[in-house]
């Protein structure tokens, strides 16, 4: 292709990606969107494309990107070349939302029609902005009985300060508005600037490992051409590489000559490693490449930090392999080993938020069968010592003696919660619970509040989320940003079993919470622990001093008193489950303890609220 | 060697709320046909045996006595034609109180049948109503009256503790009313919820308050303790006998020894091969009417797994596994192949070496899925 080709074309492709609270229908909308253009035989349809991995059909949520090409025909004649970009909706991922809108220029912004604008919609907004993204609003589910466009367009001025007059009335799922989309699309949707004969800028928005082709970096090109068998270089990480293909996804991975400015596709090159195509990188040519890389990358932190250890430790080394396989395709994810005395070895991993733990957890055991113990997370603390030291403590057990420490500072987050006004009550009274400073409150319109607090990380990493959800039935939105440290009046909480402390329950808690949290962990952890041949006792202490008790009575009877006439295949059947479940449960000194009571620290609020 | 023999009678005028073995309701059913049937079976699997007499006849259920007298008639006469009796058999039938009659029992005892074991269950009538008998607990001692009267001298009852509702006192006052019947036998079993009966969709619905671990243990303690002192042994995990009435066919399972399974949903070990049929009536009697075996399932045990049975079943014997029993079946030593898990287990102080005689102790008995489990590897 030619300069003047590359232009010609250039100026009829459009780039966007769909921003959405979770639920408003984002999906079902990139559905039609490929229906109408005929992106795929009905034969290929299945409900929700782009969402491609099982786990996120499962839980209805994006976890890795996607992006597609697509042609249009629109009203006047021309046929355009359309890059759906398809956007994580968790805020675990809100960076790779914010790369993923930077190879945009325009977005689709799906508000539900009957519970309008909630906080995710506006923190996705912010960052499309941020981006100068051209946003067009979209009214979604009018044909809900309860729909209210009209007040919802206003509460998008009103709220947000977009322009909604022009805002297309639609039902994804009834296929209603679909057309009006498309037209404003081409037109309100900027083509790309960007000269083709320019060095290469291209954004690296995700990037995933395949067995057969290395590293597959999903790139939007921002200045210049990229053909097979050029020689490029990674801003960030300095590290060269020989294209060895591009494409684009259709949604099928189609290999193409070139990419150039304005296409969103794929890029392989033989990289071995996911981490050297950081997500918001930049890739340029090797030699005369471009000086300046593109704006906004930064480097992904963890925010939360667990344990992770095989049931079977014969199972560390598969699980090194289970973790090196998913840190491919998954930058944000760190692991380093780390022993317990009650684990054994094991890995301390660091997350993005408390979903991406969840996902890897849940990976590792169905795609790699390795049954796991998940002790409960942790932030990173910073504990200033007497001798005026600083350390950082991502794992409860490694806090140092309360003697030792002049002071811990513990992460903080502003959290945005929006919710009609009746739960006003119930939404305070939860942040106060969890540690939480008020900030502010105002009124969207008569009936909408939106609340911010700042409230400890820590308390948001464990079911602060769950617990909003069920205080306000369903009805309350969440955001949260990171806004720094501050001191905190926290100490360890050990666990001791049959007298022996076990550092993988340790925990770290405020210091007016731990009797009352000591007391609810015990009988938590008597709920999960089954019955021994032994009395097991169950404490919580902080120092030295035990604050609650408890314990498991030894196991009184388990033998099959029953006759199964001659069906012996039966009684080892069921002999083999019982033992079966046991392997499932870790060896604890001398008592066995299953998996969820590694978690118990977590469910300690259910017990709350239910009393 | 023994012989012995299973026969499986699937039907049932109704259905107890915990009971998960093949059964149906009785009306209605081709009844008439499924003895033919089973007569075929018989016939078929011993056609190309040599010729052989059985030690131990078992007739279960569902319920065998709900079957009218022609019908039993009939198969009595099935089992004299292909299973004659060795020298002291035991020739059992499973019955329930309240549809025994006298001139059942008398055709009964004059085929041969020399063992009744009736599923009595409890004697508090409304726990029976709860759990869906339909007999009260009257027609125990009329059914006994009547067996006894027709000639039976070894009779065997049944009993479920554990129920939903039921308390030691209960329990207690089951078993003292139980000893005024002098029979010779006792199965006491716990209840077990199994997947498939009424009282599992009232457990999942939270609507089952069964009394728990702890009163299950102390009803199991009541059991064993009241059956020594009124002379009965026990001999199995859940079985009590007078002196020289334990039961032979259920000692051929927990010996690990071969026995024939027949009817639908029956289950065999016969030379190493474990089988089991098919339980639905219509693919039980299908294959037998163009002459194969309506076996459903069929698996050659290996040497390791007859190991393992031999040692969870025979520890469900108090008096256990015999060690030199055990080295002439499979040339190989139980202490030597498990010498790990029989001393973990008896530093528990649920296992102990007597002799010869590798057994489970009090406490042992109480928690034997503990010790059976690790056998299996």
């Amino acid at each position: 292709m030619n300069r003047e080709e590359r232009l010609k074309r250039q100026a009829r492709i459009r780039n966007f990606s769909i921003i959405a609270h979770i639920d408003h229908g984002k999906s079902t909308l990139a559905d039609r969107i490929l229906e109408k253009t005929n992106a795929l035989t009905s034969r290929e349809m299945k409900d929700q494309l782009l969402d491609s991995m099982d786990l996120e059909r499962e839980r209805g949520i994006t976890i890795k990107l996607n992006s597609v090409q697509l042609k249009y025909k629109a009203t006047d004649g021309e046929i355009y070349t359309f890059h759906l970009i398809d956007t994580p909706g968790h805020v675990d991922f809100t960076y790779e939302v914010s790369r993923s809108l930077a190879a945009c220029e325009g977005a689709i912004l799906v508000v539900d029609a009957a519970q309008g604008i909630e906080a995710q919609t506006l923190a996705n907004v912010y960052l499309a902005l941020d981006n100068d993204l051209e946003i067009l609003p979209i009214i979604n589910k009018i044909d809900l009985p309860s729909a209210d466009p009209e007040r919802v367009r206003n509460e998008i001025e009103e709220v947000i300060g977009l322009d909604a007059s022009e805002a297309v009335l639609t039902s994804a799922k009834a296929g209603i508005g679909i057309e009006d989309i498309l037209e404003q699309v081409v037109e309100k949707v900027p083509a790309p600037t960007g000269d083709p004969d320019a060095p290469l800028k291209a954004l690296i928005f995700d990037s995933l490992y395949d067995a057969y082709r290395g590293v597959v970096a999903y790139i939007r090109v921002v200045e210049g051409t990229v053909k097979v068998g050029d020689k490029v270089r990674m801003m960030a990480t300095g590290k060269e590489f020989e294209v060895t293909e591009v494409g684009v996804f259709t949604p099928k991975s189609t290999p193409l000559d070139e990419l150039s400015v304005g296409d969103v596709g794929f890029l392989t090159a033989a990289i071995k490693n996911v981490g050297d195509t950081r997500v918001g990188d930049t890739i340029t040519n090797a030699k005369n490449g471009a000086t300046e890389p593109l704006p906004g990358y930064r480097k992904l932190n963890p925010m939360v930090y667990c344990g992770l250890y095989p049931i079977d430790s014969a199972k560390f080394n598969d699980l090194r392999e289970a973790l090196e396989k998913l840190e491919l395709n998954d930058s944000a994810l760190q692991f380093e080993p780390e022993t317990s005395q009650a684990l054994g070895f094991g890995f301390r991993c660091g997350f993005l938020g408390l979903l991406h733990m969840e996902i890897i957890q849940e990976r590792i055991e169905r795609e790699f069968k390795i049954d796991l113990i998940t002790t409960a997370p942790s932030v990173i603390y910073d504990v200033v010592m007497t001798d005026g030291t600083e350390m950082k403590v991502d794992n409860p057990s490694d806090m140092p003696d309360a003697q030792k420490i002049d002071r811990v500072e513990e992460p903080y987050v502003k959290a945005t919660m929006m919710a009609p006004n009746d739960y006003v009550g119930a939404i305070m009274e939860l942040c106060q619970q969890k540690r939480g400073n008020f900030i502010d409150m105002q009124y969207m319109d008569e009936t909408r509040v939106n609340i911010t607090y700042e409230i400890p990380l820590s308390e948001i990493v464990y079911d602060f989320f769950d617990q909003l959800k069920s205080n306000t039935k369903g009805y309350a939105s969440f955001d949260y940003e990171l806004i720094g440290y501050r001191p905190s009046k926290l100490v360890k909480m050990d666990i001791l079993l049959n007298a022996e402390k076990v550092d993988a329950l340790s925990f770290i808690v405020h210091r007016d919470f731990a009797y009352e949290r000591g007391k609810v962990i015990v009988e938590k952890l008597k709920e999960l622990i089954p019955r021994q041949q032994f009395e097991v006792p169950i404490q919580a202490a902080v120092g030295q001093k035990i604050i609650a008790r408890s314990t498991i009575k030894a196991m009184r009877k388990n033998v099959l008193a029953k006759c199964y006439g001659g069906d012996i295949s039966r009684k080892r059947k069921l002999l083999e489950k019982q033992k079966e479940g046991k392997k499932r449960m870790k060896q604890v000194g001398s008592v066995e303890v299953p998996q969820e009571a590694f978690m118990a620290v977590l469910k300690m609020d259910d017990t709350n609220t239910k009393k | 060697m023994m012989n012995a023999a299973y026969i499986h009678i699937p039907f049932c005028e109704h259905i107890c709320h915990y009971c998960d073995f093949n059964k149906v309701f009785l009306k209605g059913q081709p009844v008439d046909e499924y003895l033919e049937y089973l007569d075929k079976e018989i016939e078929l699997t011993l056609r190309n045996t040599e010729s052989q007499k059985f030690n131990t006849i078992f007739i279960g259920g569902g319920t065998p006595t709900a079957l009218n007298e022609k019908q039993l008639d009939k198969l009595l006469k099935t089992i004299n034609n292909y299973l004659p009796a060795a020298k002291d058999y035991e020739y059992t039938f499973e019955a329930n109180p309240g549809d025994l009659s006298y001139e059942k029992l008398s055709l009964l005892h004059d085929a041969g049948v020399n063992r009744l074991s009736l599923g009595v269950q409890t004697f508090n009538d409304e726990l029976l109503k709860r759990i869906g008998r339909v007999h009260r607990a009257k027609d125990v001692f009329q059914s006994v009256d009547a067996a006894k009267k027709a000639g039976f001298e070894n009779i065997s009852i049944d009993l479920i503790y554990s129920l939903p509702g039921q308390t030691i006192d209960d329990f207690k006052e089951t078993l003292s009313t139980s000893f005024t019947l002098d029979i010779q036998h006792y199965s006491g079993y716990s209840l077990i919820i199994e997947p498939k009966t009424v009282f599992y969709n009232l457990m999942r619905k939270g609507k089952l308050p069964t009394p728990g671990e702890d009163v299950e243990a102390a009803m199991y303690e009541l059991l064993m303790e009241e059956m020594d002192k009124r002379g009965y042994q026990q001999y199995e995990i859940s079985n009590f006998a007078k002196q020289g009435y334990e039961s032979k066919h259920n000692l051929t399972y927990w010996n690990n020894e071969w026995y024939y399974g027949f009817g639908a949903g029956a289950h065999g070990y016969v030379n190493g091969y474990r089988t089991s049929n098919h339980g639905p009536l219509k693919k039980y009697m299908e294959p037998i009417k163009s002459g194969d075996l309506p076996i459903l399932d069929k698996h050659k045990t290996t040497i390791k797994e007859q190991m393992e049975e031999e040692m969870f079943l025979g520890l469900r014997k108090i008096n256990g596994v015999s060690i030199s029993h055990f080295k002439e079946k499979f040339n190989d030593d139980p202490l030597r192949l498990f010498g790990d898990e029989i001393q973990a287990h008896m530093n528990n102080h649920l296992l102990k070496v007597d002799g010869d005689e590798i057994k489970l102790t009090r406490k042992g008995c109480l928690l034997g899925n503990e010790v059976f489990q690790s056998f299996i590897k």
